[in-house]
C-alpha cells in the first residue's frame, strides 16, 4: 500500500506546525523521518493516523483521496501508530491489551479469549516478536511493551506502520532486536515510519530519509549517500559537533559521598546493595549500565524520593542521609528526572508554573504565602529563551510542547538554579543533536562552576563522552570504576563490566 | 543558540512569550457552551419526563414558567435564589478544592451538620456579647469544627492511606446520630420540647438581613457577603498562594508533586481541613441567616447537592458561584412549581441530577448539539 500526503499544513493558533509539507510512503519501505525538536514530526504522523485533521492539503492511499475523522478512520484504512508514550492497560495480559476496542466474542458479546490469544500467537510467529500473550504488562520490561503496541497495530491489520521515537526507552540489545523486527515486517510488504532522533539509527534501518524542519521538508535522500555530519546539517541549519568540548576536571572537595548503602524492595531484595561512591566539586562521574540494575534507585536514594535502609549520605559535609527531598534541593541539589512525563512536569500545568515547580516557594518567587507570578512569568520566559524551548508562550500548557521541547524545559528548570549537585538522569533523552550539544555545553559549565555533576544513561556514547570518571552499576551494584581524563577509558572494558563481566572486582 | 542574539533580541524573545494567548475557543467551549447546553438538555428532558408521567402539555408549560418566575422573576424571586445559593457555594467551593488536590470529599454534609450544630451552640452559650462580635465567632466555630471533622478523613488517608471516599461517607453516617444525641442533650435542647431540636441562636448572633426594610418577607441575609469573600479567597488560595499551587500539583499529578518536594500527607490534611472549614461556614451561615436553629436535617442534603455543583463549575470558584446560583434558582423556582403547576418538587432533584449526568459526558452534550461544537479531534503528544 502506497500513502502521499500533498500539501498538509497544520496550525496550532500562532504555530505553524506543519507547513505545505508532501511527503510519500511506499509499501515494503522504511522511511526515517528526522527533525529537530518541534520540526513537526509528531504532528505530521498525527495527521497521517487520523489523530488530527489538516487544515489544508490531502491524504491519498494508492492514488485515491480519503479523509480521516478520528483514529478509528485511519486505522480501518490501514494506517497504525505506535505513540512514544504508551498507552496500555497496566493491569491487563498482553492478549486483553492488543483486543481493547476490537474484541473477538462469540454469541452474546462473551468475550472470546481463546480466539484473541490465538490470533496473537499467529502475529507472534509470522513476524517473529516473541511476546508472551498472558503476561500482565506491568510484569514486562519496556523493551518488550513497545513490541505490545506494534502487536496492537498488527493485529488491527495495518499496512502502515507509524513508530514515534520507538527507540528513545530502549536499551542497545532492545534496538538491535526492535530492528530485526522492521526488517521482518518491511519483507511482509508493510510501509514503515520511523522517527528517531539518532541518527545512526536512522542510517542503518531507512530506505530513505526525511528530513523536516520548522514545518517543512528540508532534505530527501538515501542513507547511501548521506552521513551524520550531513543528516544533522539539514536538520538545524548549521555544523554540529558531535564531541564534547571541554577541559580537563578540575576536582576539588567532596560533594557528595555514598557509604554502604542499601535499599531494599517490598520483599526485602536488595536493590542498592552497599552502594559506594563519592562525586567532587568540579567532576562529572557517570554511571553507566544496563537499564534495571539500581541505577533507577540509586537517584531516587540521592534525592530522598525513596529511603535507604542502611548506609550513609553527605551532601556537601552534612549528612542528608534522612533528609526530604525539598531540603536536599534547597540545599542545591538538582534533579533532571528519567521519566520526565511522570515526575518532571505536570502537563496541564502552564510553562511558567512548570519552571518553578520545584522551587516555588523561594524567595525569588514567593511574597509571604503568595506566589509572585510576575517574577515567575518573566524568569520563565528568561529559561525558555535560554534553553531554545520553542513555544509562542510561557502561558500555554505544557502539555502542549513538543516531546523534546519538554525536556528542554525540565533541564532548564533544573539547571538554571544556583545549584552545588547535579543529578542528572537520561538528560538527553527525546532531544535533537543540537539540543544534545547545548545541553552537554551546560552541564560541563556546571562543572566548571565547581557543581560535582552526576550522569545516568543508558546511552554509553553519552557517558563516554561527557564523564570525567565512569561507574558501572550491575545487580544493584558499583562493580567497576574507570578514569575517562581526556576520554581514555577503553569502551570494550566498560561495556564487558556492564555485561557482568567484572563480578568481584568492584573499585 | 544563545550565541549570536545580542541582548536586545534576548528581550524582543522574552516580550513575546510573556505575551498572553487570546482566550481560545476551547476554553470557551469548555467553560460555557458545555454547562449551558447541559442544563438545557437537562430541562428538556424534565419536560419529556413529566409528559411521560401524564402531566399534560398545559400543565408542563406553566410549570416551566413558574420555574423561571419563581428563581429570577421578582424581587422576591431572586431573594430566595440568593438565601439558597449561599450555602451550597459555600460547601461546593469546598469541594471543589479538595476535588483540585485530587480528593473526592463526601462528607460536606456531616461536615455542615457539625459546623452549623457548632455556630448554634456557640451563638446561644454567650448571648452576652454584642451584636457583630457574637455573629462572626459564631461563623469561626462553625468553620472550625467543621474543619476539625474534615481533618479526621484526611489525617486517616494521610497516615494509613485510608480512602477519603469511604471514610468521608462512615462520618457523614456518624454525623447524623451524632448531631441527634447531640440535640437531645438538656444543655442543648430547647426548653418544654421532646424532640430533637435546639434552642434558637440569639438576635445578635444572627446574620442581619439585607432587604426587610424593602419588605419584610425578603430572606436575603448577610451570608451574601460571606459567600463572595469565600469565592475570592478561594480563588486567591488556589491560583495565588504557594499551599494552592501545591494543592493542584498534588490533584494533578502526584508523582511530580512528590518529585518537587510537596509533602503529600500535608497537602491532603490542609485541604481536607480546608474543605471542611468552608463546608462548616456553610451550616454556620444557614443555621445563623435563615434557620435559626440546629435540628436533625437541616442541612437538607445541601452537602450532597455541593458535589453536584462543585463537578458543574468545573471546581473553578467563580465556576461554583454560578453553578450555586442556578441551583439556588432551581430551589426557589422548584417550590414556585409546586404551588402554581402542582407540579412535584422531587422534578427538580431530577434536572439538577441530569444536569450532572450531561456535564459528566461532555461527549454526550457534544453529539447531542453538534453545531456548537467546531470541529477538532485533539489527542496525545510524543
Ligand atoms: N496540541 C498542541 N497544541 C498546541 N501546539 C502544539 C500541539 N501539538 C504540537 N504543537 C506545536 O507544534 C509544533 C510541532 O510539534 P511536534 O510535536 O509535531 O514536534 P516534533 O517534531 O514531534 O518534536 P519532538 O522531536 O520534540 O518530539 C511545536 O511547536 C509544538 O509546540
Ligand atoms: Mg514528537
Amino acid at each position: 500500500m502506497d500513502v502521499e500526503l500533498r500539501g498538509i499544513t497544520k496550525r496550532f493558533g500562532a504555530v505553524v506546525a506543519n507547513d505545505n509539507v508532501n511527503m510519500v510512503i511506499r509499501g515494503g519501505e522504511v522511511l526515517g523521518l528526522l527533525g529537530e525538536n518541534g520540526a513537526g514530526k509528531s504532528t505530521m504522523m498525527n495527521i497521517l493516523s487520523g489523530l488530527y485533521s489538516p487544515d489544508e492539503g490531502e491524504i491519498l492511499i494508492d492514488g485515491k483521496p480519503v479523509s480521516f475523522d478520528g483514529p478509528g478512520d485511519g486505522i480501518a484504512a490501514g494506517i497504525g501508530m505506535v505513540h512514544q508514550h504508551f498507552m496500555l492497560v497496566p493491569v491487563f495480559t498482553v492478549a486483553e491489551n492488543v483486543v481493547l476496542g476490537v474484541e473477538p466474542t462469540k454469541r452474546l458479546g462473551y468475550l472470546d479469549l481463546k480466539k484473541a490469544r490465538a490470533q496473537v500467537d499467529e502475529i507472534n510467529k509470522k513476524y517473529g516478536l516473541h511476546v508472551p500473550a498472558d503476561a500482565l504488562i506491568e510484569d514486562l520490561p519496556v523493551g518488550i511493551q513497545q513490541r505490545v503496541e506494534i502487536l496492537k497495530v498488527l493485529f488491527r491489520e495495518a499496512d502502515v506502520l507509524i513508530l514515534d521515537e520507538p527507540t528513545a526507552v530502549l536499551t542497545p540489545q532492545e534496538v538491535e532486536d526492535f530492528f530485526s523486527i522492521v526488517r521482518s515486517l518491511k519483507e511482509a510488504g508493510k510501509a514503515i515510519v520511523f522517527i528517531t532522533h539518532k541518527l545512526h539509527e536512522i542510517l542503518a534501518i531507512s530506505d530513505r530519509i526525511n528530513v523536516l524542519r520548522q514545518g517543512r521538508i528540508t532534505g530527501e535522500g538515501v542513507p547511501e549517500s548521506l552521513d551524520e555530519a550531513k543528516l544533522a546539517e539539514m536538520m538545524v541549519g548549521r555544523p554540529v559537533s558531535f564531541t564534547v568540548d571541554k577541559t580537563e576536571a578540575n576536582p576539588g572537595r567532596a560533594m557528595l559521598e555514598m557509604t554502604d548503602v542499601i535499599m531494599l524492595d517490598d520483599a526485602d531484595e536488595r536493590l542498592l546493595d552497599k552502594v559506594s561512591l563519592t562525586v567532587h566539586s568540579g567532576e562529572v562521574v557517570g554511571v553507566a549500565g544496563v537499564q534495571g540494575n539500581g541505577q533507577t534507585e540509586l537517584v531516587e536514594a540521592i534525592t530522598g524520593l525513596e529511603r535507604v535502609a542502611s548506609g550513609k549520605i553527605i551532601f556537601d559535609g552534612e549528612d542528608i542521609t534522612h533528609a526530604s527531598v525539598r531540603e536536599r534541593h534547597s540545599r542545591g541539589m538538582a534533579h533532571i528526572p528519567e521519566d520526565r512525563h511522570r515526575d518532571g512536569m505536570i502537563s496541564t500545568f502552564t510553562i511558567a508554573e512548570n519552571m518553578v515547580l520545584n522551587s516555588y516557594y523561594e524567595p525569588a518567587f514567593a511574597r509571604g504565602m503568595a506566589i509572585d507570578w510576575a517574577s515567575v512569568q518573566k524568569t520563565a520566559a528568561k529559561y525558555c529563551v535560554d534553553f531554545d524551548v520553542r513555544t509562542p508562550s510561557v502561558f500555554l500548557p505544557a502539555g502542549n510542547l513538543s516531546g523534546g521541547n519538554q525536556q528542554k524545559m525540565v533541564v532548564a528548570r533544573e539547571l538554571e538554579r544556583q545549584t552545588k549537585l547535579v543529578i542528572a538522569s537520561q538528560p538527553t533523552r527525546g532531544l535533537d543533536v543540537g539540543s544534545i550539544e547545548y545541553i552537554h555545553a551546560r552541564l560541563i559549565e556546571a562543572r566548571d562552576e565547581g557543581d560535582g555533576v552526576l550522569i545516568v544513561s543508558s546511552e554509553l556514547d553519552e557517558i563516554m563522552g561527557l564523564a570525567d570518571r565512569i561507574l558501572v552499576m550491575f545487580d544493584g551494584r558499583i562493580v567497576a570504576e574507570f578514569d575517562n581524563t581526556g576520554g581514555k577509558a577503553d569502551r570494550n572494558a566498560v561495556g564487558l563490566a556492564m555485561a557482568g563481566a567484572h563480578e568481584g572486582a568492584a573499585a | 543558540m544563545m550565541d549570536g542574539k545580542d541582548l536586545k533580541h534576548v528581550n524582543e524573545d522574552m516580550r513575546k512569550l510573556l505575551a498572553r494567548a487570546a482566550f481560545g475557543r476551547g476554553d470557551f467551549e469548555d467553560l460555557f457552551v458545555v454547562p449551558v447546553f447541559a442544563v438545557v438538555a437537562a430541562l428538556v428532558l424534565g419536560a419529556v419526563i413529566m409528559l411521560a408521567t401524564g402531566v399534560d402539555l398545559p400543565t408542563i408549560g406553566q410549570s416551566f414558567v413558574a420555574l423561571a418566575v419563581g428563581s429570577f422573576g421578582s424581587l422576591n424571586a431572586v431573594s430566595e435564589t440568593l438565601t439558597a445559593a449561599i450555602p451550597l457555594v459555600l460547601a461546593g467551593l469546598g469541594l471543589g478544592l479538595g476535588f483540585r488536590a485530587g480528593l473526592f470529599n463526601i462528607g460536606a454534609e456531616g461536615q455542615l451538620l457539625l459546623g452549623g450544630t457548632a455556630a448554634v451552640i456557640f451563638t446561644f452559650s454567650f448571648p452576652s456579647l454584642p451584636f457583630p462580635v457574637l455573629m462572626i465567632f459564631g461563623l469561626l466555630a462553625g468553620a472550625l469544627v467543621g474543619a476539625a471533622y474534615a481533618s479526621i478523613a484526611g489525617i486517616l488517608k494521610a497516615t494509613t492511606g485510608a480512602h477519603e471516599v469511604i471514610s468521608t461517607i462512615m462520618l457523614n453516617l456518624i454525623s447524623f446520630r451524632l448531631l441527634e444525641y447531640i440535640l437531645r442533650q438538656p444543655y442543648i435542647q430547647r426548653e418544654g420540647r421532646s424532640d430533637p431540636i435546639s434552642k434558637s441562636v440569639p438576635e445578635a448572633g444572627q446574620l442581619p438581613r439585607l432587604l426587610d426594610w424593602f419588605d419584610p418577607n425578603l430572606r436575603l441575609h448577610a451570608g451574601v457577603f460571606v459567600m463572595l469573600l469565600a469565592v475570592v479567597f478561594v480563588w486567591w488560595l488556589l491560583f495565588r498562594s504557594k499551599i494552592g499551587f501545591a494543592f493542584r500539583a498534588s490533584g494533578a499529578n502526584p508523582d511530580a508533586a512528590r518529585y518537587a518536594g510537596m509533602r503529600s500527607g500535608l497537602v491532603i490534611v490542609a485541604a481536607m481541613a480546608t474543605a471542611g472549614a468552608l463546608a462548616g461556614l456553610a451550616g454556620a451561615s444557614q443555621v445563623q441567616g435563615v434557620l435559626g436553629r440546629a435540628s436533625p436535617g437541616f442541612s437538607a442534603q445541601m452537602g450532597f447537592d455541593a458535589i453536584a455543583l462543585a463537578l458543574l463549575g468545573r471546581s473553578h470558584p467563580v465556576g461554583i458561584l454560578f453553578a450555586g446560583i442556578l441551583f439556588g434558582g432551581l430551589e426557589a423556582g422548584g417550590r414556585q412549581m409546586q404551588v402554581d403547576a402542582g407540579v412535584s418538587i422531587d422534578l427538580i432533584g431530577i434536572i439538577q441530577a441530569l444536569i450532572i449526568v450531561f456535564i459528566a459526558a461532555p461527549l454526550l452534550v457534544r453529539a447531542i448539539f453538534p453545531w456548537g461544537f467546531r470541529k477538532e479531534t485533539k489527542g496525545g503528544k510524543a
